[in-house]
């Protein structure tokens, strides 16, 4: 009949199981799949392999304008991106997406490289 | 006597997910039940067809949220067998490791609800804490808590190293005797008994002709455990399924905690034999043919049928969950039984609606 | 590819499922396949000891079939659902559910038969 009374008063003399979260937030363990949390835009190829096996559809590379967007709020975080970009130039972070008010999109664009003069070929 | 009909909803605070009954009553007692299903289909056998065989791998891990790794193993071994790659003898032992993390995890939510459907909240708040750390140690060796996206066609996506395993090992444990301290309070309690024996028993008979599952029919003495035989790295392991003959809520209650301490039990075989190389192999070409593969899921045995032409899409992707085979049952065990039982009845069928609507 | 396949027909499935009970085989479920236009084919699972037994039947979607759940109370279920998501035909179910097990009034007619065209409304945000 009293079984519980054990668990029970090791819980009234020990610390909560729970974290005060928002005010305590727990360190992320590595190699977790939080979020998308961009692209090192300098390195993109614009290969488009990212885009054709994304299974939500939440990608899309234009290689024309050397754009790179990514809709955050049809991203299922499975990680098969990061896997598949030749470059390995997609960032996964380990910590969630925060709620946000309204749906944007995240569109990260290439500059043009400038373009470096030819010197003259060293004659040996 | 009149009869009155009363709709046990959609939302009810004992319920996981959604399910509607129709319970003809007289006085308090039931004597007819009709079910009705829909308020969660989102038709994803058909959202199969329209994506590639490699895309589909993280459609079907979302049909349900408890038993998603054994979803995408199903899925992962019928297109290997209709490619006839051959998968690699580490990631079978891992696909071992993670499916039987997903077996305990879904077992420890069960118990949870359960004490929380017969109104036992402080029980429910132990079990769900002792859960947190499978869901932990899911997060720190493939990436999430719920839907751990580990399987792909031809292997697993991540290893583990082996400061990782011997961790699983030592978290496996530790969820073992902490269930040790809580199994007291389901098997011993005076109340707890009052509520569990002798309600909705199924007899072997019944559980025969009506085609019951996975924990529903081994505790009505059925053997039927189709990890015996031994698809992944099964066939390496010792096990024998887990039988009770009293088909009763209390022999079903008993059955899953002893699988928790099975599963815990081929944790550590595996992670003893667990084999050095590689964990996946590179996938060629397009499939072409028809195949089936069954698993046994935590709440019984799911079947997958898979056809194909030749092209990257397929041509049809069927999904039989256990709980579409063992919602007849509860029709069966209904009839006769009063009303504050209903709740307990639902539950020992472990319904996982998402899985029955796709 | 799959272990067992017997092509029947359709006169033949309520023997071969009496056979069935009697010898002890459980019924695990039934696929069904759009193969063209007009024709689907169904397949009937059974299961002892842990090797299955297939049998198909291919009709035109119009042909009415009989049901099985007189025999296997347990496939009542999936029956409503190929009426729903394939139009198919079933006479004599144990319960009817009249079109309303998965789909509601909204939903496209037969989804999952060729059918199924779905329009996407774009609606300003407000």
């Amino acid at each position: 009949m009293f079984e519980m009374v054990n668990s029970i008063f090791k819980n009234l003399f020990s610390k909560p199981a729970t974290r005060s979260y928002p005010f305590e937030r727990r360190t992320t363990f590595a190699n977790a799949r939080g979020q998308i949390s961009g692209i090192e835009i300098d390195k993109c190829i614009f290969c488009g392999m990212c885009d054709r096996k994304c299974p939500a559809n939440a990608i899309k590379v234009n290689r024309a304008e050397k754009s790179w967007e990514i809709d955050p709020f049809k991203c299922v975080i499975c990680g098969l991106c990061t896997e598949v970009c030749p470059k390995k130039c997609i960032i996964m972070d380990g910590s969630h997406r925060t709620a946000a008010a309204k749906k944007t999109l995240d569109i990260h664009v290439q500059e043009a490289k400038p373009v470096v003069e030819k010197g003259n070929d060293v004659v040996a | 006597m009149n009869k009155t009909i009363i709709p046990f909803g959609p939302q009810h605070p004992v319920l996981p997910e959604p399910l509607h009954l129709k319970l003809v009553m007289e006085d308090e007692i039931i004597v007819e039940a009709i079910p009705a299903i829909g308020y969660v289909h989102r038709g994803l056998e058909k959202l199969t067809e329209t994506k590639e065989f490699t895309q589909n791998v993280f459609v079907v891990e979302r049909v349900c949220g408890i038993c998603s790794f054994q979803h995408a193993l199903a899925y992962c071994q019928g297109m290997e067998e209709m490619m006839s790659i051959e998968v690699p003898d580490r990631a079978k032992f891992l696909r071992v490791i993670w499916a039987e993390l997903h077996r305990i995890h879904s077992h420890l939510l069960w118990l949870g609800l359960v004490a929380d459907g017969f109104g036992f909240e402080s029980l429910f708040m132990q079990c769900w804490r002792n859960r947190e750390k499978i869901m932990d140690i899911m997060e720190e060796t493939c990436g999430s808590r719920v839907i751990i996206s580990g399987n792909t066609i031809g292997g697993v996506r991540r290893d583990i190293s082996k400061e990782l395993l011997v961790k699983v090992t030592v978290v496996a444990d530790e969820v073992a005797a902490d269930l040790k301290e809580i199994e007291k309070v389901f098997f011993n309690d005076y109340t707890v008994k009052h509520r569990l024996v002798g309600v909705g028993v199924l007899t072997k008979e019944d559980a025969t002709t009506l085609a019951a599952l996975g924990p529903m029919a081994r505790a009505s003495g059925i053997s039927l455990d189709h990890r015996t035989t031994g698809y992944a790295a099964y066939g390496q392991l010792d096990f024998a399924p887990v039988i009770e003959t009293d088909g009763d809520c209390y022999a079903r209650t008993l059955v899953r905690v002893k699988e928790v301490y099975q599963s815990v039990d081929l944790i550590k075989q595996a992670v003893a034999k667990i084999p050095d190389g590689e964990i996946s192999v590179p996938v060629k070409g397009n499939p072409n043919g028809e195949v089936i593969s069954r698993v046994e899921q935590p709440r019984g045995e799911a079947l997958y049928y898979m056809r194909a032409n030749g092209t990257k899409f397929l041509e049809r992707l069927r999904i039989r969950t256990p709980t579409f085979a063992n919602i007849p049952t509860l029709l069966k065990m209904l009839p006769g039984s009063q009303l504050a039982d209903v709740p307990m009845l639902i539950l020992t069928i472990d319904p996982c609606i998402s899985c029955t609507e796709r | 590819m799959l272990q067992n396949l017997v092509e029947i027909n359709i006169d033949q499935l309520i023997t071969v499922t009496h056979e069935m009970k009697d010898s002890g085989y459980r019924f695990v479920t039934l696929t069904c396949v759009t193969l063209s236009e007009n024709m689907v084919d169904i397949t009937y699972h059974f299961d002892k000891n842990y090797e299955l037994k297939n049998y198909r039947i291919k009709i035109e979607r119009s042909t009415e079939i009989p049901s099985v759940s007189g025999i296997y109370f347990s496939a009542l279920l999936v029956e409503n659902e190929i009426i729903e998501l394939f139009g198919v035909k079933v006479k004599g179910m144990a319960i009817d559910y009249a079109g309303h097990l998965l789909l509601t009034d909204e939903s496209p007619v037969s989804p999952q038969f060729g059918g199924g065209n779905i329009t996407i409304e774009k609606r300003e945000a407000k």
